[in-house]
């Protein structure tokens, strides 16, 4: 305790720094770099946005959304065909993927909990998760493609619906275990089943978390290609209504466009990527706001 | 009177009247859920079953030598991976080699040096660059990024490095036209930065701010700290991370097809054009029948065994990471 009250009071002599310039020049090289890094990521958004306004809007006109993509060769068109293309296999990979996804999620969450085979399947699905996506494509050609001996938007589907799987499970079980057990201990202890007490005080806690990763699913299927290369395709006509045939959707479009000879297939490519980029951010900042507020409640 | 007490006796004693609660559709619900969470596993198993199953032809006409060929002869129905094993691995090393230093970066800024007004916004923007589709990241590599590339980075290095030995081959790009493996494996760095980034963040943010203090404390430098307070507490998961980000730069396809060059030749350069696993599958899939498609599916199979290798080594390292 002296030792506080005997302290030498000659400190340092002012203005002369101890700090070896060496550890002072590393010091700078840190802040420098990590914020150079920092800029770099700020600057290769900002340039994907600005080249894809500038781009797609040369091309904009209403017509993008009443045409069809035009075949090779011919003037004008729009996209209209991909768009609605998109817009349905996306529709059938989500109406596939959420009960798929919810109720695994709530096996993981509720029933199986800390058991091994839940262990199991919660690493699995992480692995899922980032599985190329591309495998995929591949898995739902030789399931779906290759007996029914036609691309079709139920392949494209199912291929969207096994990657968004994945996501909806694991935002469905993060959700669900931020319920306090309290509540369903109080629902078991009024009498009712664990699938009453589910479906109508953990689900109902945990409901916005839960739309929250089926949008999250949403954003990552909306903008998916390289699965529907083997199992939509594409084509340049208004498709069939019981999707047997490939399929025109944005994705694919963009990919053939864009490496077309023909200005206005370049230019539709460039339409069709502002407009699905654009959805998938909005998607994104959605998903994120509603996740924040559900966490700070 | 009799009866009363027959009955609480019984009700006490758990007897079979008590009737348990739920019935049919509880149990219905249960096995639902739980058959639910069995499918994920067959999705696995599935993917693993079709593509042994298709390429399996393919390893059974060349055995081994599927791997170490580099011949891929439409034509003469020769076919082999190695070209595309190699464009595969060497992109997604030069992705790593560029993106961690960045994320690491990025990560130290958000947690130490960011003013608090700006750290939100700031980590906004570069979880955005995740959700970006990877077909856009093709067409900036290719429409904006590659010219450039090539006009500032591939003809100066190449005329300055020309000749010399070792360098001379590594930096010397025949064509400068921007594409490359190097540029897919900078289009790839810039793809897995949100992923890493993000995931360093959270975990340099876990450490107790104790630690850091006492660091602060004894006169260390903000290096010093992340050196050799923040770094090494966090070291594990930065490596799950960085594997993880590994695992999604092999099996890009999409920003890869755009910018590698798509050719099958193995060159000393890493200017020159090459191909990777996924980007061959993408190009001639739908064009391909017979033994090729085969050896499109072994190709596959090879990435399927490589991406999940490095996804359970990732996955052991961090336990749990957000999705977003």
């Amino acid at each position: 305790m002296d030792a506080v009250t005997t302290l030498p009071t000659t400190a340092a002599p002012a203005r002369v720094s101890r700090v070896r310039s060496s550890r002072r020049v590393a010091d700078k090289l840190l802040i420098v770099g990590s914020t150079v890094a920092t800029l770099i990521g700020i600057v290769v958004l900002g340039s994907i946005l600005l080249m894809l306004i500038v781009e797609g809007m040369k091309g904009f006109s209403p017509l993008l959304f009443t045409e069809p993509t035009p075949g090779p060769g011919s003037e004008g068109g729009g996209i209209a065909n991909a768009i609605l293309g998109s817009l349905v296999l996306t529709l059938i990979g989500i109406v596939i993927a959420t009960p798929v996804g919810v109720m695994a999620g709530t096996y993981l969450a509720e029933y199986g909990r800390n058991s091994k085979l839940a262990d199991v399947i919660r690493f699995l699905n992480d692995i899922l998760l980032s599985a190329p996506s591309i495998l995929i494509g591949l898995f739902v050609y030789t399931l779906m493609v290759r007996p029914m001996g036609t691309y079709s938007g139920w392949a494209g589907g199912v291929a969207l619906a096994i990657i968004a799987t994945p996501v909806i499970v694991r935002t469905t079980e993060d959700m669900l275990r931020l319920v306090p057990s309290t509540l369903r201990e109080a629902g078991a202890a009024l009498g009712a089943p664990p699938s009453i007490v589910i479906k109508s005080i953990t689900w109902r806690g945990a409901s916005a978390g839960i739309v929250t990763g089926i949008i999250l699913a949403l954003a990552r299927i909306a903008g998916e290609t390289a699965p529907l290369l083997f199992t939509a395709l594409n084509n340049n006509s208004w498709f069939s209504p019981n999707l047997m045939g490939g399929i025109p959707n944005l994705p694919v479009m963009i990919y053939q466009f864009a490496l077309s000879p023909y200005s206005n297939w370049q230019q539709l490519a460039w339409a069709g990527a502002l407009l699905i980029t654009a959805t998938i951010l909005a998607l994104s900042i959605v998903a994120r706001f509603v996740i924040k507020s559900e966490r700070a409640r | 009177m009799a009866a009363l007490t027959e009955q609480i006796s019984l009700a006490r004693t758990g007897s079979p009247a008590r009737k348990k609660p739920g019935g049919l559709g509880d149990q219905l619900f249960r096995a639902a859920s739980y058959a639910s969470a069995l499918l994920v596993l067959l999705f696995l198993a599935g993917i693993l079953a079709s593509i042994a199953y298709g390429g399996w032809p393919a390893f059974a006409e060349f055995g081994l030598g599927f791997i170490t060929s580099s011949s891929w002869n439409i034509g003469q129905e020769q076919y082999g991976a190695l070209v595309a094993i190699v464009g595969t691995l060497v992109s997604a090393v030069l992705a790593l080699l560029i993106g961690v230093p960045i994320s690491i970066g990025i990560a130290v800024y958000l947690t130490q040096l960011c003013p608090g007004w700006a750290r939100k916004p700031v980590s906004m923007t570069i979880e955005l660059l995740a959700s970006v589709p990877s077909i856009i990241y093709g067409m900036w590599g290719l429409f904006i990024f590659a010219p450039l590339f090539a006009h500032y980075v591939q003809m100066p290095v190449s005329s300055v490095v020309e000749g010399m030995p070792i360098v001379g081959t590594l930096f010397y790009a025949r064509v400068p036209s921007g594409v490359g493996i190097l540029t897919a494996g900078i289009i790839l760095a810039i793809m897995i930065v949100p992923f890493v980034a993000s995931i360093t963040r959270d975990m340099l943010d876990q450490i107790p701010t104790v630690l850091r203090e006492s660091a602060y404390g004894i006169g260390c430098t903000t290096w010093e700290v992340v050196r050799h307070v923040l770094v090494p507490q966090a070291s594990v998961s930065i490596i799950g991370a960085v594997m993880l980000g590994l695992g999604r730069a092999l099996g890009e396809t999409m920003a890869v097809t755009f910018v590698i060059g798509n050719a099958n030749r193995l060159s000393g350069s890493i200017f020159d054009p090459g191909s990777t696993i996924a980007s061959r599958i993408a190009n001639e899939f739908n064009e391909a029948d017979g033994l090729q498609l085969n050896s499109l599916m072994a190709l596959g199979c090879i990435l399927f065994i490589i991406t999940f290798i490095v996804l359970i080594i990732a996955r052991l390292l961090v336990r749990r990471v957000k999705v977003a």
